[in-house]
């Protein structure tokens, strides 16, 4: 998307506004603090395009209510902190295993528990992988700018129709309660860009929601259309009927993976910032990597040749790109603000363990000079 | 001629998991029975279930269908209504999973009062996982989790709907189908959050271990248990003990509807009105 049009806002309001224009008409949610402003502006902008939003009695019953609406047919949202994503884990399990799409923003903040409520942190990234028991893959994006928080929430819905499934985006305070000027692109550009999930247009005799090729994933109908199938979070046939039969149980738990696994070029994007030449790779994501790039241009002008590598979807991680990037350089150094939650992602996909890391998790955001002083220790 | 339920019914995931005797076949026929009385089109309705036997309810109606997490249904629910304010929206609840997990949702969804029916077969113990104590378990009685008798207090759901702001009320038991379909067809008739309690039996897992071990012995204790709202009124404070009403306990129909005053929201917010005062909503405070 191209950025042509300016903005002063803060990442919460961004996430709604996109969220809104995005074709998002249904919004649930519970208030969470730092995530509350996403709820404040979606609950004036939805009902004025004749959408709802309304806030629920918990947590749970915020997701429960959207993947409702989700399953009705219709683009829908909720917001929450890390408090929250732990209460709405079982109902995104639902989502997952029944395939209902919805977008979730997940305005980080300090934990474990309630934490540091109003302060910064990226502790949720191991989470946003597996917030649910069971096993399914998640698609987690992560905004790493104000621009982004816009531009991420666009793509999540996109990505949420295209592969039927819950997607996260990653906000965190800093994020979320920066007030600045963005670049976004045009409102006409984002409608022109909506692609709504794909439905069945054929005889209802004939129709299968869940009778897909083993890597596409279901195909549900909007409700009350005249196609009455099933919705369970219990292992189900085509129709979407309880079963326990061996064979149907296994395609769908492989098909759950298959179905991400098999797009994994749809879905990856990375930042790559002057690396090319560069001796050293910095690796880090969200807010932390304003500072990163801060630190990188210092450096620089100081004749030290730095890059940053930035997943903006961390889930599925970009792990050939960052196996290629593992082979190139000897010097990586992970920058979050958790105690290395995305290091062992990387770890793993560089297949070495030889990673440095710089991690805070005492509320603060980094500041450039936190990550120059670690980069010339190494 | 006799009545066609296989018309609603997914003839093919017959039978049921229900077991031989259960009462939730009966409220599942009395529920289709009030629907074609309704007329309502098999595509406008939505059927939304929890956990637990009466989770399977929605998997064997022809309807859209929704069998959701343990507690969940009305919030789910919730979003597929606002979404779709003109459709037919009914949820099946068990005691435990409406009245114990979920307790916070049917609380919420009593003072909300959107246009929706709340079924909760209520058959006073966890049925499909073997016999642990419910809220509406009566106290003293054997539980699996509670073998030397349930000390928790019973909860009764009418009693809370109705304190919680439901504008429809009612409980039925299984031995009256037909009072349970008029009842039934009087809920989903009814404008705004109607609460209809389903007296069901469970003489496998309740009754095996309290004295009542076929399903008639545990439906005559039902019986016994229960008194039509007229006669009960009539009774002392200490006769009523122990006894619970049935019938329609409580039917409001002044009180707002939540998807109707949210299109006045609405109006509101595209500026084609004010804001919404406590005048627009006539019985609340």
């Amino acid at each position: 998307m191209s950025a042509t049009r300016e903005i002063i806002s803060s990442g919460n309001e961004l996430a709604a506004i996109a969220a809104v224009d995005a074709g998002c008409m249904f919004f649930a949610g519970y208030p969470l603090t730092p995530s509350s402003e996403v709820m404040h502006v979606i609950s004036d902008l939805l009902p004025k395009k004749g959408g709802a939003a309304i806030q629920m009695e918990d947590e749970i019953a915020g997701v429960a209510a959207a993947i409702g609406a989700g399953m009705a047919g219709i683009r829908t949202l909720t917001a929450t902190s890390g408090p929250g994503m732990s209460l709405k884990a079982e109902n995104l399990g639902l989502a997952q295993m029944a395939e209902v799409p919805l977008v979730c923003v997940n305005v980080m903040r300090g934990g474990p528990s309630t934490g540091l409520p109003t302060r910064v942190a990226q502790g949720d990234i191991a989470q946003a992988k597996n917030p649910s028991h069971g096993d399914y893959k998640s698609i987690t994006v992560c905004a790493g700018n104000l621009a982004e928080c816009y531009t991420e929430t666009v793509r999540a819905f996109n990505l949420a129709d295209r592969f039927m499934q819950p997607v996260f985006v990653l906000l965190d305070e800093t994020l979320g309660h920066m007030h600045a000027k963005a670049m976004l692109p045009t409102v006409e550009e984002v409608q022109a860009g909506i692609v709504p999930r794909k439905t069945f247009d054929g005889p209802a005799e004939e129709y299968q929601p869940y009778g897909v090729a083993q890597d596409e994933p279901a195909v549900l109908n909007p409700m009350f259309t005249g196609y009455r199938y099933h919705f369970t979070g219990l292992h189900h046939d085509a129709m979407g009927f309880p079963t326990e039969e061996i064979e149907t149980c296994r395609k769908l738990i492989d098909r759950l993976f298959r179905k991400v696994e098999a797009y994994q070029d749809e879905i990856e994007s990375n930042e790559e910032y002057m690396i090319e030449d560069a001796d050293i790779l910095l690796v880090g994501y969200g807010s932390a990597s304003l500072a990163i790039k801060e630190a990188v241009d210092v450096l620089r002008a100081e004749g030290v040749k730095v890059g940053m590598f930035r997943p903006i979807t961390i889930w599925p991680s970009p792990e050939t790109r960052m196996h290629e990037l593992g082979e190139k350089f000897d010097k990586v150094l992970v920058v979050e603000l958790n105690q290395g939650q995305y290091l062992e992602e990387v770890q793993r996909s560089m297949g070495r363990l030889d990673i440095n890391k710089l991690t805070k998790t005492n509320g603060r955001p980094f500041s450039p000079s936190d990550i120059i002083e670690k980069v010339k220790e190494l | 001629m006799a009545f066609n339920y296989d018309q609603y019914l997914r003839v093919n995931k017959m039978p049921t998991l229900w077991c031989w005797g259960c009462g939730d076949g009966v409220i599942l026929k009395s529920f289709i029975r009030a629907v074609d009385k309704l007329g309502w089109n098999k595509d406008d309705v939505c059927v939304v279930s929890g956990i637990g036997c009466s989770g399977r309810f929605s998997s064997y109606v022809d309807f859209n269908t929704v069998h959701t997490t343990h507690g969940r249904t009305i919030a789910f629910a919730t979003g597929i209504k606002l979404a779709n304010p003109d459709k037919h929206v009914v949820c099946v609840a068990g005691d435990g999973d409406g009245l114990a997990i979920g307790g916070n949702h049917t609380i919420h969804g009593c003072r909300r009062n959107i246009d929706m029916t709340l079924i909760i077969i209520q058959n006073f113990i966890y049925g499909l996982t073997n016999s642990q104590t419910s809220p509406t378990t009566p106290q003293g009685m054997w539980t699996v989790s509670q073998k030397a008798g349930n000390i928790d207090p019973t909860f009764d759901g009418c009693e809370l709907a109705i304190a919680a702001g439901a504008s429809f009320v009612g409980r039925e038991n299984v031995t009256a189908p037909k009072k349970l379909e008029k009842l039934l067809l009087q809920a989903m008739q009814h404008k705004g959050f109607s609460y209809v309690e389903a007296l069901s039996n469970c003489h496998i897992n309740l009754g095996r271990k309290n004295k009542m071990q076929s399903a008639m012995a545990n439906l005559d204790w039902i019986d016994s248990i229960t008194i039509s709202k007229k006669k009960y009124d009539a009774l002392s404070p200490e006769e009523q003990l122990n006894l619970l009403p049935t019938g329609i306990l409580k039917q409001d129909t002044e009180v707002g509807e939540y998807c109707d005053m949210y299109e006045e929201i609405k109006k509101a917010h595209q500026g084609l009105r004010g804001p919404i005062t406590q005048d627009d909503f006539k019985k609340k405070i």
